[in-house]
C-alpha cells in the first residue's frame, strides 16, 4: 500500500553517504538499498516520514520532516499551536497502546 | 488470608517471572516464555481501550533460560503486551531482555516520542550494570526503535553497538540462526487485514463515546414542535437518522479500515467517502428509510454522512503502517473546509426542513 505521491520532506544527498547501510538496515519501508556500495533510494513514495533513516545517518546525507502523521494529532496541533504530538487524547484512552 | 498471601507473593515476583537467576552484585528475574491465561485476557483488555495506558513491566534486565555473559541482550518496551510478544518468541532461547521506561507505551509510538530514545536507552544499559553482565557489546533492538534511538550515539557513550533486528519480534529465532542478517520481508513493515481489523476497536470506541451526543441532537431536532417536544415526533422522525450516523461510523472506523487497500485511490478522505457514500446510498434507497420527497433532508443525508465517514476515515491515518506527516497535513488542507461546508449546508437544509415542517414557510 502506499500513500499519497510526491508529498513526502525526505531528502537524500548520495555524496554525503559513506556505505554503511544504517537507512537499509532501519527503513521499514524498503525506501533504501544498497547499489555500488551506496545507498539509492527505490521508491520515495513509499516513506511514511518516520525519521529513523535520518536519525540514524552518521553521515547527514538523509533528512526528512518526521512527525506524527495522525489527523487527530496535527488537527489538535493546530488549536493549540503546538508540534502533533499522539498525548492528544482525553488520557483516559490513548491511541498509544 | 489466602488473598493477603496472594498479593503479598505477587509483589516480590510478577506472574509471569520463573525464578530468578544472579548476576554481579544482585539478580534479575527469569521470565516465562509461556503466557498464562491472565496474559491473554491483558491482551485483549489493552487492544480495545483504557487498560492499555497503565499495562506495564518494571524496566530492567531480565533473563530468559540460563543466559551466560555471551548471550545476546534484546532490548523492548515496558508495555506489558510488547514485552509479553518478545519473551514468547525468545521460547527456546537463552537471552538478556533489557527493558526500557517507555510509560507502558509500545516500542513504535514510545520511539516517536522519544521514550523509546537514545538516552534512555544509554541510562538503561548504565543502570543495570550491562557492561558486567555480559562480556560482548552488542544489543539488539527491535528495528521500529530506530526512530528513536541513534545507534552511533549509543555506541559512542555506552561502547555497545545497536544492531536494529526484525520489525517483528516473531521473526527474530529466524534472524539469529541467520547470523543476525535481516531479509526484506523482516525489515519490512506489513499491514495485513488482520493487523487492520485488530486496530479498528480504537477507532470504533472515540467515534461512538460522541454517539450519545449526536443521538440526543438528533432526536430533539425531530421531536421540537411548536406545541413542544414530542417523543412521536421525535422517535419517528429521529431514529432512521440514528441508523444512518450508525452507519457513516461503521464505515468510517470499521469498513475502510477493513477493506483498505480494496477501495479507489490513495486519499484516506476519499476512500472513506466513498464506502460511506455506498453504505448510505444503500440503505437509504434499500430501505427507503428518508422519505425521498423531503429534499431538504435527503440532501443533508447525502452530504452529511458520506462526509462523517470520511472525517473518521482520516483519523486511521494515525494508525496505518504507511502514511506520512505531509500526506495527512494536505488532505487535511483540502478537507477541513469541504467538511465544513458540508456542516454547514447540511445544517441550513435542517433549518429549512424545520420551517417547513412548521409551515413557516
Amino acid at each position: 500500500m502506499k500513500y499519497l505521491a510526491n508529498v513526502t520532506t525526505l531528502n537524500y544527498v548520495s555524496e554525503k553517504c559513506a556505505g554503511c547501510g544504517r537507512c537499509v538496515e532501519v527503513c521499514p519501508r524498503g525506501v533504501f538499498e544498497m547499489l555500488d556500495k551506496r545507498a539509492a533510494i527505490t521508491d520515495k513514495d513509499l516513506c511514511m516520514e518516520c525519521g529513523a533513516c535520518a536519525k540514524n545517518c552518521e553521515f547527514g546525507a538523509i533528512s526528512v520532516n518526521s512527525g506524527v502523521g495522525c489527523a487527530a494529532a496535527i488537527i489538535n496541533s493546530m488549536i493549540t499551536g503546538g508540534p502533533p504530538s499522539c498525548d492528544c487524547s482525553d488520557g483516559e484512552s490513548s491511541c498509544c497502546g | 488470608m489466602q488473598m493477603q498471601t496472594l498479593k503479598f507473593v505477587k509483589k516480590i515476583a510478577p506472574p509471569w517471572a520463573a525464578g530468578s537467576i544472579p548476576i554481579p552484585g544482585g539478580s534479575v528475574y527469569k521470565v516465562s516464555t509461556d503466557w498464562s491465561r491472565a496474559d491473554y485476557w491483558g491482551m485483549i483488555k489493552s487492544r480495545v481501550g483504557g487498560f492499555r495506558m497503565n499495562y506495564a513491566v518494571t524496566p530492567g534486565l531480565y533473563a530468559v533460560g540460563e543466559p551466560t555473559q555471551d548471550s545476546d541482550v534484546f532490548v523492548t518496551a515496558n508495555y506489558k503486551l510488547s514485552f509479553d510478544i518478545l519473551r514468547r518468541e525468545l521460547k527456546g532461547m537463552n537471552t538478556w531482555i533489557l527493558v526500557l521506561d517507555t510509560k507502558s507505551i509500545n516500542v513504535w509510538c514510545a520511539a516517536g516520542k522519544g521514550t523509546f530514545g537514545t538516552d534512555e536507552l544509554i541510562e538503561r544499559v548504565g543502570a543495570s550494570n550491562l557492561d558486567k553482565v555480559v562480556t560482548h557489546r552488542r544489543l539488539i533492538l527491535p528495528q521500529l526503535g530506530a526512530v528513536g534511538v541513534c545507534a552511533s550515539e549509543v555506541q559512542k557513550k555506552t561502547r555497545f553497538r545497536v544492531s536494529f533486528g526484525p520489525v517483528q519480534a516473531r521473526d527474530i529465532p529466524a534472524y539469529v540462526r541467520a547470523g543476525y542478517k535481516k531479509n526484506k520481508e523482516m525489515c519490512t513493515i506489513t499491514f495485513s487485514m488482520i493487523d487492520r481489523l485488530i486496530l479498528t476497536p480504537m477507532e470504533i470506541n472515540p467515534a461512538m463515546k460522541k454517539f450519545p451526543w449526536f443521538a440526543g441532537g438528533t432526536l430533539l431536532l425531530f421531536g421540537l414542535q411548536p406545541q413542544g417536544i414530542l417523543f412521536k415526533n421525535a422517535f419517528s422522525g429521529g431514529l432512521p437518522f440514528l441508523l444512518l450516523l450508525l452507519l457513516a461510523i461503521v464505515s468510517g472506523a470499521f469498513l475502510t479500515p477493513a477493506l483498505l487497500p480494496f477501495i479507489p485511490f490513495r486519499s484516506f478522505a476519499i476512500k472513506g467517502w466513498i464506502m460511506g457514500l455506498l453504505a448510505i446510498l444503500l440503505v437509504v434507497q434499500g430501505l427507503v428509510l428518508v422519505d425521498v420527497h423531503t429534499m431538504p433532508l435527503l440532501a443533508m443525508t447525502y452530504l452529511f454522512f458520506p462526509a462523517l465517514s470520511s472525517y473518521i476515515a482520516l483519523q486511521f491515518t494515525g494508525s496505518t503502517t504507511f502514511t506520512g506527516i505531509s500526506g495527512v497535513k494536505k488532505e487535511l488542507k483540502i478537507g477541513i473546509p469541504l467538511y465544513a461546508g458540508a456542516a454547514g449546508v447540511s445544517l441550513i437544509m435542517i433549518v429549512v426542513f424545520k420551517l417547513r415542517e412548521w409551515g413557516l414557510v
